[in-house]
């Protein structure tokens, strides 16, 4: 029941795992009754790695990014994290009364980090995402793609080693969406952070990840779990993604039509 | 994976880079200043219009006789004069300061009250349920109500005022607050407490900022309280010790039967109300908003 919180491993730290789902369940108050929305989910995300977690709607995929986050507590069963890990939402969630280098500063403020050194931060992050010189931008002057960087400029200032992502480029157009997918890869080739990914777009997981995670429906379960082994650079319309992602499709579509069975 | 770090994959960033510079610049929009002509046009055009219309009307109805009696409809000029005599011996002033200080200075106080019993009400479940309907039920009473009793209780002198002035602005402003803090999307509660935005730093750093623009729109109306309720004030309970506000004022020329007296307390009541709000509450709100990109051009 306990959700431990362990400090960053240093040679004998206790978390080899950037993340470590044990035998999660989750159930909410419903009309009828409890309702059971995550069933003894085990997930483990190793430093470094890039797991997608895939599911149609109602498999619990966003409830148990929440947990891992730390905004809710599982029901039965721990969750071990490295720290508090980044969250990235689907829409930006950058507070529009600062400029976008000031949100960033905000994380590095509440991190702790000193007055002085905020700013050069800041305008580091904003160049590793390629936005350099929007640090003095409001929100509302960005694109849907820049204030999505500068989100992801924002969850990277937290210097968590995990970053949680609750499909944060599905509001996005599809050639916006396409660029951040190589900026994110980029990026987590660079940083080496551990990515947990929630998304309901199959070819979105597999161009993306090193292991996608299939969830169940109604109640959140693993159904079924792919090693990506496709080089990198990917693209959305290699054979080998386009391939993988029919067999998953196959996978999910079958999981969908039982609920369609009684 | 293990990477191949070499000419090829560079060249992808760099023509990612590329990509990415001509989606940005595509989709910014630029946006340039307004020029003079039309904001002209648009905004300071109209209302004089209206000004001259009504002062055309005005004096249409003395010239033709629709209405001939000065004691009931004193002509535009007979109330310019009055006001220029009393700019001519010093008066004018002395007027507007008396109430404008008593109104900004009771303003002033409402705020230090308001704020903290507005984040009370709306951070404090307990609180809320106990006084959040009072709050906004006083909102609906009309505070000349307050000025009997405020005369019983603190007798016919200044802090008289400031309660009235007090029991009409705190309402207004403290229920702002609570509104604008009941508006914060729950997006950016979840996001700042990854962050590390919990309790007293979440309440500084995303609650009271995010409720900004609902508190703004509090103050623009605690003002308008403040500014009616010590009118109500000073016309109610005008003493000659108090020292003759703008309330007094047209309380003074009722009693001489001057129209033209009534007619020159009544403008600068409304010239004085509408100033403040231009020059302090509107620009503060506009300012806020604009910061946010929640102001359309229009």
């Amino acid at each position: 029941m306990a959700t431990t919180l362990a400090k960053a491993a240093d040679g004998t730290g206790t978390a080899s795992q950037a993340a470590r789902i044990e035998h999660v369940s989750k159930s909410f108050a419903g009309p009828a009754g409890q309702q059971l929305v995550l069933d003894d989910i085990s997930l483990d995300v190793a430093p470094g790695e890039f797991v997608t977690l895939l599911g149609a709607s109602g498999c619990g995929k966003s409830t148990l990014l929440n947990l891992v986050a730390g905004l809710d507590r599982p029901t039965a069963g721990t969750i071990t994290t490295d720290g508090r890990p980044a969250l990235m939402f689907q829409e930006h969630a950058l507070f529009p009364w600062l400029t976008a280098g000031k949100n960033i500063e905000l994380a590095l403020r509440l991190r702790g980090v000193a007055k002085s050194e905020r700013r050069d931060k800041a305008e580091e992050l904003l160049e590793l995402v390629r936005l350099k010189g929007a640090y003095g931008k409001r929100v509302h002057e960005l694109s849907g793609g820049m204030r999505q960087r500068v989100a992801m400029a924002r969850a990277l200032a937290q210097e968590s080693p995990l970053l949680l992502m609750d499909e944060p480029f599905a509001a996005l157009d599809a050639i916006t969406r396409d660029v951040l997918h190589d900026e994110l890869t980029r990026i987590w080739r660079e940083t080496r952070l551990s990515v947990l990914f929630v998304t309901h777009n199959v070819r979105e997981a597999v161009r993306l990840a090193e292991r996608v995670v299939l969830l169940s429906s109604r109640p959140g379960r693993i159904a079924r779990e792919w090693r990506v082994d496709i080089p990198h650079p990917r693209r959305i319309e290699d054979t080998a993604v386009a391939e993988l992602s029919v067999e998953i499709t196959e996978q999910l579509r079958g999981e969908i039509r039982r609920h369609g069975q009684h | 994976m293990a990477s191949t770090d070499t000419t090829p994959a560079a060249k992808d960033g760099d023509s990612l880079a590329g990509l990415e510079a001509g989606l940005d610049a595509l989709e910014t929009v630029q946006q340039g200043r307004r020029p003079f002509r039309q904001t002209f046009l648009e905004k300071i055009l109209p209302p004089v219009t209206a000004i001259l219309l009504v002062l055309v009307v005005w004096q249409a109805l003395v010239s033709f006789r629709i209405v001939d009696d000065p004691t009931k409809l004193p002509a535009p000029a007979d109330v310019w004069n009055v006001v220029r005599d009393a700019w001519l011996q010093g008066e004018l002033l002395g007027y507007i300061w008396t109430s404008v200080s008593r109104g900004l200075l009771g303003f002033f106080f409402a705020l230090l009250i308001g704020t903290p019993l507005g984040l009370l009400v709306a951070r404090v479940k307990f609180v809320r349920a106990a006084i959040g309907p009072i709050l906004s039920g006083l909102q609906s009473l009309p505070s000349v109500a307050w000025v009997p009793p405020a005369v019983i209780w603190l007798g016919l002198n200044n802090s008289m005022m400031y309660a009235v002035i007090l029991l009409g602005a705190v309402p207004s402003i403290a229920n702002g607050l609570v509104s604008g803090v009941d508006q914060v999307p729950p997006l950016f509660l979840r996001a700042g407490r990854t962050l590390g935005a919990t309790g007293l730093k979440g309440t500084w750093h995303i609650v009271l900022p995010a409720a900004l623009p609902g508190y703004v729109a509090g103050l623009k109306q605690g003002w308008a309280f403040s500014w009616r309720s010590l009118m109500a004030a000073e016309i109610i309970a005008s003493f000659p010790d108090l020292g003759v506000g703008l309330g007094q004022l047209l309380e003074n020329g009722r009693n001489a039967s001057d129209m033209a007296m009534v007619f020159e307390a009544i403008l600068l009541i409304l010239i004085v109300g509408i100033a403040i709000d231009l020059l302090i509450f509107s620009p503060l709100e506009r300012w806020v908003l604009r910061s946010r990109g929640l102001l359309v051009r229009s």
